[in-house]
């Protein structure tokens, strides 16, 4: 079975709500600990949302230096495919994973509501399962969502295919292009601010649609 | 400091609320973040400038003067 771990912070909320939609797509959770920096052999990871160390200097800024984004940092720079949810995609941009920020909303407000997003790329291990320009809606919550990036960067992002998913019906907070998520070059590394695992039950979520991350994380690493 | 194009949203906010006191004459606020650190003697400035530049400040989104008191 596919093992796919789940780092949990000091602050971390929504590990619980990621090892389940990890175990819903078929895959094992393995829960990871901040302060290791064993990986304990998983074929991905998942840095989940939250506000960890309290978003204390900027979000996602102490937990970049953690002991385990080290290993995170090693293993995503040999291809192994991580996906950072809002405070993880924080967490990646700050570890340098992926370029750019993120920057307080423009409406200065926590945002929180059912988001449709477009997927404009397929050529990464988390969307491999989608098609390009499908259109899915789940969950965005945060107040420091806004991304931005030098206009060189932006440039490049959009050259190289690298603009995972887009705002549709609305920018909640300003992000430049509309940009809700990014991948590194090699588009093994995603981040996005909405959150697909809050996404995978009808019971719970807007739709079903987030769970199409999860689902394309298998394929993929099933056709390596 | 936040840098020049970057939107500061908050530092907007901050001149609305100076509006609201009734002060005329300030046509901007920028609003960053300001750390004092004990150090010693043999810290010098290009270690702070490290310091600063890999956790205290984001250079993607900000800038920084390092100054000794």
């Amino acid at each position: 079975m596919t093992r796919v771990g789940v780092i949990t912070f000091p602050g971390t909320l929504d590990d619980g709500d990621a090892a389940r939609a990890v175990r819903r797509s078929g895959a094992e959770a393995v829960a990871l600990w901040h302060a290791d920096h064993d990986l304990q052999g998983v074929e991905a990871v998942v840095v989940p949302g939250g506000f960890s160390y309290g978003d204390y200097l900027r979000a996602g800024a102490i937990a970049s230096m953690a002991p385990i984004m080290r290993s995170v940092v090693d293993a995503a720079r040999g291809g192994m495919p991580v996906l950072g949810i809002c405070n993880g995609f924080q967490i990646l941009c700050e570890a340098g994973l992926l370029p750019g920020a993120l920057l307080r909303n423009a409406g200065l407000h926590f945002v929180c509501r059912d988001q449709r997003l477009r997927v404009e790329t397929v050529a990464t291990p988390w969307t491999s399962g989608f098609a390009a320009g499908d259109e899915i809606v789940v969950p965005v919550k945060n107040i420091d969502g806004r991304y931005h990036a030098d206009a060189a960067t932006l440039e490049q992002l959009e050259a190289e295919n690298r603009v995972v998913f887009r705002y549709v019906g609305g920018n909640p907070n300003g992000s430049l292009n509309d940009i809700a998520g990014i991948s590194s070059a090699d588009g093994r590394v995603v981040g996005l601010m909405p959150h697909p695992e809050h996404a995978i039950d009808a019971l719970t979520g807007p739709s079903t649609d987030g769970l199409g991350l999860f689902i394309s994380l298998l394929g993929a690493v099933a056709a390596a | 400091m936040p840098k020049p194009e970057i939107l500061d949203v908050q530092g907007q906010a901050v001149h609305g609320a100076l509006n609201r006191l009734g002060i005329s004459g300030i046509s901007d606020v920028r609003q960053g973040k300001h750390f004092e650190l004990e150090v010693d003697d043999a810290i010098d400035d290009e270690t702070l400038h490290k310091v600063a530049g890999e956790l205290l400040a984001n250079p993607v989104i900000e800038d920084w003067v390092v100054t000794r008191a």
